[in-house]
């Protein structure tokens, strides 16, 4: 796991490499400037300065507790309550990690979907008119209207169009995680962070959930943490490498994946440790 | 044929070894064990139902008239020479106190429990949890006492009469089942995943948003196990009770009247009388009520368990 110092001199790998994204088309959305967490005492992320491109798919990957998912949980403000984040996280030109943001306005423009399909024992309708109804939205026409092109952008109309009163928890896992990004939708997020979303589900309900994401990115910035490189190399324009709390590197997909300037980039990216 | 390894070996693997000697014993004991208590409860309901059916076999009462008279006194006669043993004020009086003080309580149990729970974790472990292990363990008779010295006095001065009656039961027993429901909401909430509360925030919802419409719609199943648990405590509540509610065995026609429960007439009758006399198997009729709604309880409970976990 430690690069022998030596070896990184010899070879010449740099010890962090980070090219923020800078494409037409594609303005910065969402970045981070100096932003750590802290469980207590215990710092889990040391900086992480990251900049998002709209309409990108962004992946996050790296070994477990390399602090990628503390610092997707931090973009929406989930580590409230668990974690002290510091640092600036600019949505738009807002820092929104500063007292004063209305965390709940905010996570309507930055959803999430979880590791776990995590739907709600209600019917498929009411999960995904859960938030609108929320929010005040009664009428039944606008909601059924939310409710349908949600489920389309995420793949599962066809399958549940006639069974939207039935139980979610019905639902498989891969349509399960589905819901939850059709009920994450709903609400028209500008932004939607992904924790792993496919570790649980089976190869064909991933390929298709990964189907959906990339039909996702005409609405919506994706930021997704991955485990699977495979999926971040299939699916991301950009990736992030997380190692020990610090992002080591960040560029195209394909130059962390074809030609990583980072030695351990490069040991994990050729799995040889991880 | 065998070889002699063969048989060794099978030697070896047939013998009972200590540790396979140890399994049967400790499953004799835990076996004896459990046999014993399946029949000291078979044997306290068989006692109990003996004894209370002998009001209607061979005390000759009717049953109906049992349940619905409204007027209990055992020693005498009525003009039809019939003992007057007519159940329905105490039953009443027991339904009664029992649904107010669970009505009154659950309010209060299911905030406590929310506030342990969702709101202020560390305070609900380090205060709530200690205080509501303590409601549990003062004994009833100090429950009684308190009711006696201070909710009866306070009840006679704000609505006049003797004070006695079935409001004054109704504070005391709401004191007695709050820390029981409120402990079990706490467990029902507990059990509500964390990523129910997680998906619900990253939705945009409140904390009280999400407590409302989904931790507490998914502990629905538990909170009902909760609340009929602390009922079927009030039910069977006997001497804190007694001490408050006055002891007569009449139709309540008010909250602040002196009025009686099946516990309350239990405890005060059945040393006065003597075994195997009317007056005596018409309380243990009382106690066979009792035992019975008891068994309801416990029923409803179950099924109220069985469907939570189907959901």
């Amino acid at each position: 796991m430690f690069i022998n110092n030596d070896v990184t001199k010899a070879t010449t790998m740099q010890e962090r490499h980070v090219v923020q994204p800078h494409e037409a088309g594609h303005p910065i959305i969402l970045s981070t400037e100096d932003l750590h967490v802290f469980y207590g005492k215990k710092e889990a992320l040391f900086e992480g300065d990251l900049q998002f491109g709209s309409n990108q798919i962004t992946a996050l990957i790296g070994p477990s507790g390399s602090g990628k998912s503390t610092y997707l949980r931090s973009l929406n403000r989930m580590n409230d309550r668990i974690a002290t984040v510091t640092g600036k996280i600019m949505y738009r030109g807002v820092d929104i990690n500063q007292p004063g943001i209305d965390v709940y306005e905010m996570r309507r423009r930055v959803g999430m979907v979880f590791q776990r399909p995590n739907p709600f024992a209600k019917s498929i309708y009411d999960n995904i008119a859960f938030a609108l109804r929320l929010r005040g939205t009664t009428d039944k026409y606008a909601l059924d209207e939310v409710v349908e092109t949600s489920l389309k952008q995420a793949a599962l109309w066809d399958q549940v169009k006639d069974d939207l009163n039935k139980s979610a928890l019905a639902l498989s896992g891969g349509q399960a995680q589905r819901l939850c990004i059709a009920r994450a939708i709903a609400v028209k997020p500008d932004i939607l962070l992904l924790d792993e979303p496919a570790s649980a589900l089976d190869p064909v309900s991933t390929s298709q959930l990964e189907d959906t994401l990339l039909d996702l990115k005409q609405h919506y910035t994706i930021i997704i943490v991955t485990h699977n490189m495979q999926q971040a190399a299939r699916i991301s324009e950009y990736t992030a490498f997380f190692n020990q709390g610090r992002v080591l590197e960040y560029d195209t997909t394909s130059q962390i994946f074809t030609n990583p300037q980072v030695q351990v980039t490069s040991d994990y990216v050729s799995g040889n440790f991880g | 044929m065998k070889t002699k390894t063969t048989q060794q070996l099978e030697q070896q693997l047939k013998r009972h070894s200590k540790a396979a000697k140890l399994e049967i014993w400790g499953r004799t004991v835990s076996l004896t064990a459990l046999l014993l208590i399946v029949a000291v409860v078979v044997a306290i309901i068989g006692f109990v139902a003996s004894k209370g059916i002998a009001t209607f076999t061979s005390n000759h009462v009717n049953l109906w008239d049992f349940l619905t008279g409204k007027s209990w006194n055992p020693n005498i006669t009525d003009a039809n020479g019939k003992p007057e043993v007519g159940a329905l004020p105490m039953i009443v009086g027991s339904f009664l106190i029992t649904i107010l003080s669970a009505i009154v309580a659950t309010p209060f149990a299911i905030g406590t429990a929310v506030f342990m729970n969702e709101i202020s974790p560390n305070k609900g472990a380090k205060i709530l949890q200690p205080v509501t292990e303590l409601l549990v363990g003062i004994p009833s008779v100090v429950y009684g006492f308190i009711g006696l010295s201070v909710v009866v006095p306070t009840t006679r001065a704000i609505f006049g009469g003797s004070g006695f009656g079935i409001l004054s039961g109704t504070c005391v027993l709401f004191v007695m089942i709050l820390p029981t429901v409120t402990s079990m909401s706490a467990d029902a909430l507990k059990s509500v995943p964390r990523y129910y509360r997680e998906a619900s925030l990253a939705l945009g919802a409140t904390q009280w948003q999400t407590i409302y419409k989904v931790v507490l719609r998914a502990a629905t199943p538990g909170l009902m196990t909760a609340v009929v648990f602390g009922m079927a405590r009030a039910f069977g509540e006997a001497l804190a009770v007694q001490m408050v509610i006055g002891n007569a065995a009449l139709m309540p026609n008010s909250l602040v009247s002196p009025s009686s429960t099946l516990t309350s007439v239990l405890t005060t009758g059945i040393g006065n009388t003597v075994m195997g006399s009317l007056q005596n198997n018409a309380l243990w009729s009382l106690a066979l009520v009792l035992l019975l709604m008891s068994l309801v309880f416990n029923l409803i409970i179950r099924l109220i368990g069985r469907k939570g976990r189907l959901q």
